[in-house]
């Protein structure tokens, strides 16, 4: 997110006291994108190795030592019987939160903006807002007090109306749409103050314009409010088609209540399969070749939407 | 008018402009008002909107009442929304067990502050840095900022890296510095300070033969206040809605937080009950303590405060956000 053209501002000149300081004052955080965001780029290289602890060795001695194995732990990956499920599962998940992600937040957004009393506007924002600030373990909690297969609300509602009680922790094909329900509850919100802020920020004369030449409110938001929010949809678009293949870990693995076996193949995503590998005696060296495998599917999907759309419409593109 | 002072000039001018200001308002308004929803369709979005609003509190309320119900209710009706029976049991086992809660609540609080500091502090350097027009390594900064937002290496590569080589399972820093930078923040900061501070002043205060170091703590930070609430905020809220790098990292009980402890004891209500009271076997103990609305109780204890500092700063959390949207 920088403009290309600054770099050719920057003419050769001396090393000056100003750059030393500047560098001494960057020199903390560069430190830490070393230690925190470089080092585990070239910790990849486990994915690549049989990697094997050598008792009393350091870790470096025993990285070095483990053979090389070239691309065997991402074969033993991608042939696994997990594989196809955890590719279908996230990308599919990932897809409808996407359209919804888009599709809900900037109608409400529009509809919010239309609302007379602004300080009711307001208060359903912050209320709507609630969720984005607490944790997946704490919403888990909140979705166990609906689905708790005794004492849950939906079971009394049920047992109500004289129908079967459901146990929902283990019954597989309702939880695609709690998954998705409850993504939206905790995002919508949130992105709905986002576009909202990018709604109140479009110059008003062009609504007074169209209302002059006779626009409806739906030809308004058709014409005026979403070609203005527009590059934020696409910001958003992109960063989040730059995470396909990774998941919320928090709302797949916590409000399920830790993958259950009966719910596995219906939830399991690349970072609940991940997860617990490393939680088991997986060999590190398969566990991280998955791992990388996201990273480097992510990084190639991001670049080829950001292509895309800069192919599409130039300015958009955030690269 | 020969009379006129130079005051009442200067206030008959104000007053005028007042009064065009107000004149330009309601006109506005008017305009406004010719382009309004009709009245049923504003009744229809405040009902959804009301709807909206309803099912995100809802939830809240409702494990709240669960953690104010008496166990043999909750075991002989379910979960309700109104309590048959209202019982303080759960508030006060956990005041029972306050070494364990006090300890998580301290260990989330002391996370909480120190890592919000060094984020602050990495952060808003690496931004002013980036911000400055002319400095030989922005490029480089700028790309090493920028690389990890499209690649990082992973979930494994993090925990090996974190784990074996710079040793930090079981030590409080692996659940404060992992999290404390992140890219999209210093791109918030720095497209603040691009924005809001001039050059020149900066300059004058280098010819005034201030160091940046100087600059930026006397000058810059006091006039960032706003970028400084964002992403103090965004660091808070993250840190202390973290459970992930516990459950990755911690197995030490005294470093578990209260996220943590939450996490633990959803599979394990026993996690909590090592301080049995006085005559009891720890058995009795397990089999007497009120499990289901003690866990009710704790994700309160956990959610009162974000909900009650968190529509206070809102409009922060907002403002960083439009300030990330924004290319630069």
């Amino acid at each position: 997110m920088f403009r290309k053209n600054e770099k050719k501002k920057i003419k050769r000149r001396r090393w000056t006291r100003d750059d030393t300081e500047l560098a001494l004052l960057g020199f903390p955080t560069f430190v830490w994108y070393v230690l925190f965001s470089y080092l585990p780029m070239f910790g990849l290289i486990i994915a690549f190795k049989n990697y094997k602890i050598s008792a009393g060795r350091g870790f470096l001695y025993g990285l070095y030592q483990s053979a090389w194995v070239g691309l065997e732990n991402f074969r033993f990956f991608v042939e696994s019987n997990s594989f196809i499920m955890l590719l279908r599962n996230t990308i599919l998940y990932n897809v409808v939160f996407i359209a919804l992600g888009l599709v809900i937040p900037v109608t409400l957004a529009i509809m919010i903006s239309q609302l007379y009393s602004k300080r009711r506007s307001k208060v359903y924002q912050t209320a709507m807002f609630f969720p984005h600030f607490m944790s997946w373990v704490v919403i888990s909690y909140f979705v166990y007090a609906f689905l708790n297969p005794d004492k849950g609300v939906m079971n009394q509602i049920l047992a109500y109306y004289g129908k079967d009680t459901i146990m929902w922790y283990s019954a597989s094909k309702y939880w695609p749409f709690i998954l998705i329900f409850m993504q939206v509850w905790k995002t919508v919100g949130y992105s709905m103050v986002v576009y909202l802020a990018s709604i109140t920020g479009i110059d008003g004369t062009l609504f007074e314009a169209a209302v002059i030449d006779g626009a409806t409110k739906f030809q308004q938001a058709r014409y005026i409010t979403i070609p203005c929010v527009k590059p934020i949809m696409i910001m958003m678009f992109i960063l989040s088609v730059g995470r396909i293949f990774y998941s919320d870990f928090g709302l797949f693995y916590q409000v399920t209540q830790r993958v259950p076996n009966s719910l596995y193949t219906t939830v399991s995503t690349f970072d609940t399969y991940i997860f617990s590998a490393l939680q088991l005696n997986v060999p590190i060296g398969r566990t991280a070749a998955a791992s990388m495998f996201q990273s480097v599917a992510c990084c190639g999907t991001i670049l080829i939407a950001n292509w895309i759309v800069s192919k599409i419409d130039a300015d958009s593109a955030i690269i | 008018m020969g009379s006129k002072t130079f005051n009442d000039i200067i206030r008959d001018r104000l007053d005028e402009v007042k009064r065009n200001n107000i004149i330009a308002k309601r006109e506005e308004e008017e305009a406004n008002k010719l382009n309004r929803i009709r009245k049923p369709t504003n009744l229809i979005f405040n009902f959804i909107f009301f709807l909206c609003s309803l099912a995100c509190l809802i939830p809240v309320v409702f494990v709240f009442m669960i953690s104010i119900s008496s166990e043999q209710s909750l075991a002989k009706y379910g979960y309700r929304f109104i309590p048959k029976v209202f019982s303080s049991v759960s508030y006060r086992f956990l005041w029972n067990e306050r070494d364990v809660i006090f300890n998580a609540l301290g260990i989330s609080t002391l996370v909480t502050a120190v890592g919000t500091l060094i984020g602050v502090i990495l952060t808003t350097t690496m931004g002013y840095v980036l911000s400055r027009p002319v400095f030989k390594l922005k490029s480089f900064f700028t790309w090493m900022v920028f690389v990890p937002m499209i690649f990082n290496g992973g979930m494994v590569a993090q925990y090996v890296v974190n784990a074996n080589m710079l040793k930090l399972k079981d030590t409080i820093w692996v659940l404060v510095l992992p999290l404390a930078v992140s890219s999209f923040n210093v791109i918030i900061s720095k497209t603040f300070f691009k924005s809001t501070i001039p050059d020149s002043i900066v300059e004058s205060a280098k010819i005034d033969g201030a160091s940046q170091l100087n600059i930026f703590i006397r000058i810059v930070l006091p006039i960032s206040k706003p970028v400084l609430a964002t992403i103090a905020l965004f660091l808070t809220f993250s840190y202390w809605n973290d459970w992930f790098q516990s459950s990755l990292y911690i197995t030490n009980k005294k470093l578990i937080s209260l996220q943590a402890l939450l996490n633990n004891i959803m599979r394990n209500i026993e996690y909590i009950a090592n301080n049995p009271d006085g005559g009891l076997s720890l058995q009795q103990y397990k089999t007497s303590m009120p499990s289901e609305s003690v866990r009710m109780a704790i994700a309160i204890v956990i959610v009162v405060p974000i909900a009650c500092v968190y529509p206070f700063f809102q409009k922060y959390f907002i403002s960083g956000l439009t300030i990330g949207a924004v290319k630069g």
